[in-house]
């Protein structure tokens, strides 16, 4: 059995790294709360995630082949094979949207402060979730590996 | 590791929140500074913000001009002034001093602001980096 960090966090990895850019992001628009036409901006988490899972199946970890009569490692890479017979790596993209102000300033700047302070607090709880189930899966691939 | 950039982001963000702190202090301390022409006066300086963004779209502000209020000079008839013209007259600050205290309070949250942000990021990367411990 091939020991692959991809298959043992799944999604949690990429979530981890997306709720990251999510903090950014938010980061960002909580800076830019007084710029004037300063147009806040958020990530739909959801689809954002799909996406990631997506490019994450098809472009498993594998060996460069050669030669045509070289055994592939498994499906997976006959589907992600480039014509070079490289992987295409993509990385995962994903849509930064603007977010729809309840009441926008004069000024042009679409922050509302407590808006995007709703939502720092609540991608940091999700961050700290996300750590939660990487650390019982570290912890439980651990006992695994002791056999205790 | 996109959470590192959050400590430059709010950085960027405390750092224009001082700019704009520190206009409003020289703003109210010369509320009362009067000068013998409206040119030699006081005028109110104020910051412009900019972002300033990178390709992904993210990024902190920065203070890209500080203009001077163009409000007109209230003039005072204070004879005995030194200052005053020879009409008797000394022109004031145009400094709105109502203004200038909700800027300072809306400086001052904002800044607090980026800086539960900065705390947060950092309790969230310690915690990233203990994973697995």
């Amino acid at each position: 059995m091939a020991i692959s960090f991809d298959n043992a966090f799944g999604v949690q990895a990429k979530a981890l790294e997306l709720r990251g850019k999510r903090t950014e992001l938010i980061a960002s628009n909580l800076a830019n709360a007084d710029t004037p036409n300063y147009k806040a901006r958020d990530i739909d988490f959801k689809a954002a995630l799909s996406q990631a899972e997506n490019v994450q199946k098809f472009s498993t970890a594998s060996v460069d082949k050669t030669n045509v009569k070289h055994l592939s490692l498994g499906q997976n890479q006959e589907m992600a094979q480039g014509v070079n017979g490289k992987i295409n790596r993509t990385e995962a993209v994903y849509e930064t949207l603007y977010r729809n102000p309840i009441s926008p300033s004069l000024d042009g700047n679409t922050v509302e402060t407590h808006v995007e302070q709703a939502q720092f607090a609540e991608n940091a709880l999700q961050y700290q979730a996300t750590l939660n189930f990487l650390s019982y899966r570290i912890t439980g691939l651990m006992s695994a590996i002791k056999g205790e | 590791m996109s959470l590192f950039n959050v400590f430059d982001i709010a950085g960027s963000g405390m750092q224009a929140q001082t700019v704009r702190l520190n206009t409003t202090a020289s703003n109210l301390a010369n509320v009362d500074s009067v000068a013998t022409t409206p040119d030699q006066a006081y005028k109110a300086k104020h910051p412009v913000f900019a972002s300033v963004l990178n390709a992904e779209m993210t990024g902190g502000v920065k203070v890209r001009d500080i203009y001077q209020s163009d409000a007109e000079h209230l003039m005072r008839y204070e004879p005995n002034n030194p200052q005053a013209n020879e009409d008797g007259y000394v022109f004031q600050s145009n400094v709105n001093s109502i203004e200038e205290m909700v800027n300072m309070i809306s400086a001052s949250r904002s800044y607090q602001n980026n800086v539960e942000i900065m705390n947060t990021s950092k309790e969230l990367l310690t915690k990233t980096l203990s994973l697995g411990k």
